[in-house]
């Protein structure tokens, strides 16, 4: 029997002034995975996990249903939500420098997680403390929960955001784009943390970022994401040797190669839709050089062309559906 | 004869360690030698702090070099601000990372473009017209957009933009720091096609400066990478991304993950860089090395070519004459 999923989003729909942002986001994560969302800026990927935490400003119209435990936490009360960030659930962002308060010592500020999360004051906080910079790799720990945020390097910086993160002891740790400040020898020490630091508390990984290569290798499943809709989804190692969607397709081919010969990169043409400019059917159309009449009719549903893989595309089901005719 | 030569380039500034410190001297770029060629393509790449920017600079006149000199098209680079560096200025442009700050929120994109035609003197008004319109259609910009302001635009199109006004003097180089790392990779493929097209079209000389490998693969005929002010490795791209041979290009080009399975086996660095205003002794990178010998702290290593003829700055690195 699979396990019930630790958080459960449905249909999560956000609209700032009347403009959506999020068209309906299905998405389960369970214990201990690791998920990738990517997608380019203004796809909706942070906008999905601020909704679900109650974090956007009243501005935002939020509905649909996210679910932790089973227990419905959309639009859930303050003193609720207080509870549940930093608690059951951490996230860590891309700056660390500006989620840290400049003014205090590191140390206090992931005692204050501790007292805030776990009540644990004094002696017992103090000691924690030291351990959780222990676990996050900062070395001199005894030294370092002395001073200040701008005394420590970005890359040590996000291992306070780190400890801070664990000191509630989250199931569930949101890292939104938390290596992309990063030097690229810094990203891979912190993504080496991240990995680690999964694998010992059991914790799940939302991992929200630009880069499929972080992705890929840090998650199992990736959630490619466009214009406020997830359009593919997929194990990673399938995602990335067979993509099916036309605009994940597009973002590989996108990409430079680190290896093997040097081909010209193909770009996709055009841009993002403006939020008030959404072309009528599927969001990626005018991009796509496979598009027809069908993708201006309706919004593509899913198509599912593999093992846990799907991609939101007409022109798949119309092959599929042909194959089957056929059959 | 190269385009661009920098010999034995460095750069230091003095600064204070606190409010009442000290005096420190802070060698950004240490005894930088590099060669552009005419239509083609030097990249550097190396972390933040690496002196890569301060080298573009250097490069482009807009700072003199402590020690060393440059040299463009022979003749060495005049003083900053004299009406001879003015002049030469307009065979040297300019492209770095954010095109919104590179851009006056006030004026449209058209008379930013024509900007550079009349400080330089190029034409008259209605031949300035005819120019912005084809470096438009060069840039792959609509017409209609010249009349638009910079926050009207995507951050695509703005890059775009720029890049029209640093072509408009018809420059032999472009200086381009970061200019693609705030866009979306498709985007991204978009501008990167564009360059390399310009190059072929025009046959531009770039100095590429990024932190991203995997572009400056894509664009590069000749590559540096560089560490605390001093280049470790250059040479041929594919060979020194496929098999680089100093630490820490090797920990570099490990660390950048990919889609798929890896070539090189990633090394994991501890540690940040070092401050440049503290400098380790020896080779700058011995502290974090994973396999430093005693001789490394003792001794800088020169740059020297290695067996396949690129050259590399490591006391370990096989086939340079005379190893510590």
């Amino acid at each position: 029997m699979p396990a019930e999923p630790l958080v459960s989003i449905r249909d999560l729909r956000v609209a700032f002034h009347g403009l959506p942002a999020l068209r309906g986001i299905d998405l389960d994560v369970m214990p201990n995975e690791a998920v990738g969302l990517v997608g380019e800026s203004g796809c909706g990927k942070s906008v999905t996990w601020l909704a679900a935490l109650g974090l956007l400003p009243p501005s935002a119209k939020v509905t649909g249903s996210v679910r932790l435990a089973g227990q419905e936490i959309l639009g859930a009360a303050p003193s609720v939500l207080d509870r549940l960030r930093g608690g059951r659930v951490a996230m860590i962002f891309q700056d660390p420098a500006s989620a840290l308060n400049p003014v205090k010592r590191v140390g206090v500020q992931v005692a204050e997680a501790l007292r805030l999360h776990r009540g644990m004051t004094g002696g017992t906080a103090e000691a924690e403390v030291l351990r959780l910079f222990d676990q996050v790799g900062i070395p001199d720990a005894k030294r370092r929960v002395h001073i200040y945020p701008h005394e420590m390097s970005g890359g040590q910086n996000q291992r306070v955001m780190i400890a801070m993160a664990l000191a509630g002891q989250p199931e569930l740790l949101v890292a939104d784009e938390p290596t992309t400040a990063l030097d690229a020898t810094i990203q891979a020490q912190i993504l080496d943390l991240l990995r680690r630091l999964q694998q010992e508390t059991g914790m799940a990984l939302v991992l929200i970022s630009h880069d499929l290569g972080v992705v890929a290798e840090m998650c199992r499943r990736v959630c490619v994401m466009y214009a406020g809709r997830i359009i593919e989804y997929a194990p990673s190692d399938t995602l990335f040797a067979d993509p099916r969607h036309p605009y994940t397709r597009g973002l590989l081919a996108a990409l430079p190669d680190m290896v093997g010969p040097r081909r010209r990169l193909e770009a996709i043409p055009g841009g993002v839709p403006e939020p008030w400019n959404l072309p009528p059917g599927c969001a990626f159309a005018p991009r796509c050089g496979h598009a027809t009449a069908a993708c201006d009719a309706a919004m593509p549903g899913f198509v599912p062309v593999g093992v846990d893989h799907a991609a939101a595309c007409v022109n798949l089901e119309a092959a599929i559906v042909a194959a089957m005719v056929a059959a | 004869m190269s385009l661009l030569s920098l010999d034995g380039v460095s750069r230091v500034y003095a600064t204070r360690r606190g409010m009442f410190g000290r005096p420190v001297a802070v060698r950004a770029v240490d005894h930088v030698s590099l060669a552009v060629e005419a239509g083609q393509t030097l990249g550097i790449v190396g972390e933040s702090g690496c002196g890569k920017s301060t080298t573009g600079r250097v490069a482009l006149g807009i700072e003199r070099p402590s020690e060393g000199s440059v040299l463009f098209e022979g003749a060495a680079m005049p003083a900053p601000g004299t009406p001879e560096w003015r002049r030469m200025r307009a065979r040297l442009q300019l492209v770095y990372q954010d095109p919104l700050g590179a851009m006056d929120r006030r004026l449209t994109v058209a008379t930013q473009i024509a900007e550079p035609l009349a400080i330089h003197g190029i034409g008259d008004a209605a031949d300035r017209r005819d120019r912005v319109a084809a470096l438009l259609r060069d840039v792959g910009l609509r017409a209609d957009l010249a009349e638009r302001h910079p926050h009207e635009l995507s951050g695509g199109q703005r890059q775009r933009a720029v890049l029209a006004r640093a072509l408009a003097t018809d420059p032999a180089l472009l200086v381009c720091d970061e200019p693609v790392s705030a866009l979306d990779v498709s985007i991204q493929a978009q501008v990167i096609n564009m360059l390399t097209d310009l190059q072929e079209a025009r046959g531009i000389a770039m100095l590429f400066i990024s932190h991203d490998l995997k572009v400056v693969r894509q664009v590069s005929h000749q590559v540096a990478v560089m560490y605390l002010g001093r280049i470790v490795e250059q040479g041929d791209p594919e060979a020194i991304f496929a098999d680089p041979l100093h630490p820490y290009s090797r920990a570099l080009v490990s660390a950048i993950p990919v889609p798929g399975p890896r070539r090189i086996a990633r090394v994991v660095l501890t540690g940040d860089p070092p401050n440049p205003a503290d400098r380790p002794s020896g080779c700058a990178f011995h502290p974090r090395c994973p396999v430093a010998v005693a001789a490394c702290a003792l001794t800088t290593p020169a740059l020297r070519p290695a067996a396949d003829g690129r050259l590399v700055a490591c006391h370990l690195v096989d086939g340079v004459a005379g190893t510590a």
